[in-house]
């Protein structure tokens, strides 16, 4: 597939044409910056407390991971099982739309009485938020396989597994890249959102002390952080996507 | 199962299917007895949507029959169970996959081939598979996404995916029919190569009555749905037939013979009625 250059650079130059209106709009009104910081005071503010953003971002980054994981191998166990059943995907799916609906931030201050603050009910959080996604879409995916593929598979004498391993997973890798990509963001901001209540480490707590004290470049420079490990995973994913799932947008891989 | 020295392959027992199931489904198939011998070669031809399709995926226990039964040999305890081979009549490929590993499918999952396949063999199933697609004019495309395909290439995909792991019975509907008349003489050919071969037990379904007596030794007309088989008869020209066989006057009475039983259903089914 050729993409002409002007194409290619477009999503680029929007994200910089951005920040440029950003930082002229801030000058020309005179936004104080306790209000609204210019990008490049951002970004000067980012790397002066660069030192010390960087065990919160670890932080952060290692609940996430750990919450998305777990969540990822539940998601996609959950999923696969309820999809391989026709009783199982009925009744169980109008459920896990519904509880999909619930905000699941509400959670929070329940794994903090039952665990304390700190690391756990972040990773928790971060883990809860993610499966319902995976759960749903693999579901889908695996239950809405075209039984002429399935057909194929049993005259030949298949087993179910076989079937499974041949036929359902690889169908459903497109819905579950799809809620992948979806699910590791809420995953940040899961953990994030536990940080903030109940947590003395993590990018969330560090943005609202800076936010107590009225450090409001810093508490735009934790965003920053945020917005660049979300985007980082993303693209992992999208790449990872186009290899194991490209055939579903008919992209020769 | 023996009976005059020809072995019974398979026997259908009064089986019939209805889709939808209960009194408002939609009657595919009447309750039909037919028996298949090891190594026959039977072409059932008929209307549209009479069953053809139907009575290939009973075969290949794709669906389970509403009513009757259906009998294998080699189910016995200890007996070496056949292998399959079936050509969909949408080609059904799996759009994650290459030509090759579509076509390479069966012996990931057929034994004894899929024992062997993580092993040694891979690179040996994978020439098979390239000498295939090779006989099939398909080589070049080896590598190429379903979606890549023409109709006509994709036909042949499936044709060959049901052919490489050398299946004991082999369910073809109505694989030639998006080819142009010189691939399907060629094809045709090859599939009498291999039946004269291997002696493999064969179901072709096709709507090409010159097909079905250039390739069967047997044909079953089916009546328009729901389906009956309301002749079978055998097909006595020597083998290997040569294509030249068409222009012979007893191929062409036996061609014309054919398209009177189809055309005249109808009126069979009145005086049935009557
Ligand atoms: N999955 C299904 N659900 C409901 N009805 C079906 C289904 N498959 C087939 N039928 C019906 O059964 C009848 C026989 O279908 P079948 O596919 O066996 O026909 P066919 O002889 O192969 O026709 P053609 O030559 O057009 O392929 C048709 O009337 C069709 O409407
Ligand atoms: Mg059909």
């Amino acid at each position: 597939m050729t993409q002409s250059p002007l194409r290619k650079i477009a999503p680029a130059l929007l994200i910089i044409s951005f920040f440029v209106l950003w930082e002229m709009a801030c000058l020309v009104f005179g936004i104080s910056h306790l209000v609204l910081p210019r990008p490049t005071q951002i970004v000067s503010t980012f790397f002066e407390y660069a030192p010390a953003i960087w065990p919160h971002a670890q932080q952060t980054l290692y609940t996430t991971m750990v919450g998305f994981s777990a969540g990822v191998v539940i998601g996609l166990t959950l999923g696969v099982l309820i999809g391989s059943s026709k009783l199982a995907y009925e009744t169980a799916y109008p459920l896990l739309v519904g509880i999909s609906s619930i905000p699941k931030v509400a959670v929070v201050p329940i794994f903090v009485l039952w665990f304390g603050a700190g690391t756990v009910p972040a990773i928790l959080t971060a883990a809860i938020i993610c499966i319902f996604p995976i759960v749903v879409n693999v579901a889908t995916g695996i239950a809405t396989v075209e039984p002429e593929l399935e057909d194929v598979m049993r005259s030949l004498k298949a087993t179910k597994l076989e079937i499974l391993w041949n036929i359902g997973l690889p169908r459903s890798m497109p819905y579950f890249f799809a809620s992948l990509k979806v699910a590791v963001t809420l995953s940040f901001v899961g953990s994030v959102i536990a940080e903030t209540v109940a947590s003395n480490r993590g990018v969330g707590n560090m943005m609202l002390i800076a936010s107590s004290s009225f450090n409001v470049p810093l508490v735009f420079a934790g965003l920053m952080v945020l917005a660049t490990m979300g985007i980082g995973f993303y693209t992992v994913f999208s790449l990872i996507e186009r290899r194991v799932a490209g055939w579903a947008m008919r992209k020769a891989v | 199962m023996k009976e005059n020295g020809t072995e019974k392959f398979m026997v259908f027992e009064g089986v019939g299917v209805t889709y939808g199931g209960g009194a408002d489904g939609t009657e595919a198939l009447k309750p039909t007895d037919l028996t298949l011998s090891k190594g026959d070669f039977l072409a059932l031809v008929g209307p549209s949507g009479c069953g053809k399709s139907t009575i290939l995926k009973l075969v290949s226990e794709v669906l389970a029959p509403t009513t009757g039964n259906i009998f294998f040999a080699g189910r016995e305890l200890g007996a070496t169970p056949f292998r399959v081979g079936m050509a969909f009549q949408s080609a059904s490929l799996l759009p994650w996959m290459t030509v090759r590993d579509n076509v390479m499918l069966p012996l990931k999952i057929v034994k004894p081939f899929k024992t062997e396949f993580r092993a040694k063999r891979k690179g040996e199933y994978r020439d098979r598979v390239d000498a295939l697609l090779e006989k099939v004019g398909l080589i070049d495309f080896a590598d190429s996404n379903p979606w890549e395909l023409s109709g006509g290439m994709m036909q042949r995909t499936n044709l060959c995916r049901a052919l490489i792991h050398e299946p004991d019975l082999l369910l073809l509907d109505e694989p030639f029919g998006a080819l142009d008349q010189f691939t399907r003489e060629e094809l045709w050919q090859t599939l009498q190569d291999l039946w004269i071969e291997r002696r493999p037990t064969v179901i072709l379904v096709t709507h090409d009555l010159r097909e079905a007596a250039y390739l069967a030794s047997r044909i079953c007309v089916m009546s328009p749905r729901p389906g009956r088989i309301v002749d079978d008869s055998a097909v006595e020209f020597p083998r290997p037939r040569h294509i030249d066989l068409v222009f012979e006057p007893d191929f062409v009475t036996l061609v014309q013979r054919l398209r009177g039983k189809i055309v005249h259903t109808p009126n069979t089914r009145k005086l049935d009625a009557a």
